[in-house]
């Protein structure tokens, strides 16, 4: 099968730099498998679970925003955060979850609702990356 | 000539400022590797960025957008970045010069300054400061220059400024530090590389415009973080090389006092000398 190089980057490291097969991430405007030959694309990346395919291995990370750019053989994701299940704290983003989704049933005029929607999807690529 | 104590305590006191110089020297190039170390590992990143976007920029041709051109305010934010601490050789002066002898006239800059040298110095000069943010510089983090990136282009978005600046001093290497004042605001695409007209044409998801808005905040975060980075990398190099220079400067006037304190010393016995025999002389 066709590879392709795929570059995470983050500001403090280079998260990931290998050939791959398969790239799953979510943008704005949803969900996208990236192979080999895409088309040009820009995207902004959206907090999701990034499943790297590699040879019949499939490898799950977080990452929480940031912009893609797909050219024909190779991808580069510049994320702000990017972590490895085993880098994740799990009870940190099950609370974060929860007080994201008090927050968001509360109704309350003062909460600020594109904040805690955001958290939300941060705990959820968090913990969907874990399991 | 100066007396023998004269000279000692002169020597001694010169003596612990070395000691103290040497310290500090110590202390910041430790700093120094560990900055670097940072600096290294954020500059893929920043390059990347600065690559995609001016890459974005020049395959989409000529688009018009908010962030590409500048606003109608003659008014120029500059954000600065210096240090908290003195005692670096040129390296916060070179900053505000780079301000004051700049082409931007006094009353149109506005300032958002980190580092509280480099906004002392600019205050006593009657600049505008709109905003410090002096305590990130020990430590900057990804979340510090969002608050600033966010705070430039709300004054950007409301039209107080008309163009964003950002003045720091580049980390080429442990020696060279480069004060740099570069324009973040408006964008300006070059046109050199739209000569690879044979790639593919750019898709953007979202809409272009609406893209644009979500990245050049990114871009120019990146970019605000990446000179926190380097600034910090650069402050320590500046200070250890100071701190250098200073030492060797007290080891040389050492040499030199002790050159004088023993000739003085010597001076004294003979004379002592000559006075004893002068006086056994006289008692025969």
């Amino acid at each position: 099968m066709k590879t392709f190089k795929l570059l995470v980057n983050t500001p403090d490291r280079v998260f990931y730099h290998e050939d791959v097969t398969m790239v799953e991430l979510a943008t704005s405007e949803g969900e996208i498998g990236v192979y080999a030959d895409h088309i040009p694309l820009t995207a902004v990346l959206v907090p999701c679970v990034l499943r790297i395919h590699q040879e019949g291995e499939v490898h799950k990370a977080a990452v929480h925003g940031g912009i893609v750019e797909v050219l024909k053989d190779k991808v580069t994701v510049l994320a702000e955060i990017a972590e490895w299940p085993e880098e994740i704290d799990v009870n940190r983003a099950n609370e974060a979850k929860i007080r994201a989704e008090r927050l968001l049933a509360s109704h309350d005029s003062c909460t600020d609702i594109g904040r805690a929607e955001l958290a939300l999807k941060r705990s959820l690529a968090r913990l969907n990356t874990v399991d | 000539m100066a007396s023998m104590r004269d000279i000692k305590r002169r020597r001694d006191s010169i003596q612990s400022t070395g000691q103290i110089t040497k310290a500090m020297k110590l202390v910041s190039t430790v700093k120094l590797q560990k900055a670097k170390g940072k600096a290294e590992n954020t500059k893929p990143y920043f390059d990347l960025m600065y690559e995609t976007v001016s890459s974005m920029l020049a395959k989409s041709g000529n688009i018009n957008h908010k962030y590409l051109k500048a606003g109608d305010s003659t008014k120029k934010a500059v954000i600065m970045i210096t240090g908290n601490r003195g005692l670096a050789g040129g390296y916060n002066s070179n900053i505000t010069k780079l301000i004051t002898n700049g082409d931007i006239p006094k009353e149109d800059v506005v300032l958002y300054t980190i580092g509280s040298k480099g906004r002392d110095t600019l205050a006593r000069k009657n600049y505008t400061i709109a905003k410090d943010y002096s305590e990130v510089i020990e430590e900057p983090m990804y979340s510090d220059a969002k608050v600033i990136c966010e705070d430039v282009l709300n004054a950007f978005a409301e039209g107080e400024v008309g163009e964003i600046y950002l003045a720091y001093t580049s980390f080429k290497n442990t020696v060279v530090h480069e004060p740099q004042l570069i324009k973040l605001l408006p964008i300006e695409a070059d046109a050199k590389e739209s000569s690879d007209a044979d790639m593919a044409p750019m898709n953007y998801e979202p809409e272009e415009d609406e893209a644009l808005n979500l990245i050049i905040p990114k871009y120019m975060c990146s970019l605000i973080y990446g000179g926190l980075i380097e600034a910090v990398a650069s402050e320590n190099g500046a200070r250890m090389q100071a701190m250098d220079n200073a030492t060797s400067n007290a080891e040389d006037m050492i040499s030199d006092l002790s050159l004088k304190y023993n000739r003085a010393r010597q001076a004294a016995i003979t004379q002592e000398l000559t006075e004893i025999v002068a006086g056994a002389n006289a008692i025969e």
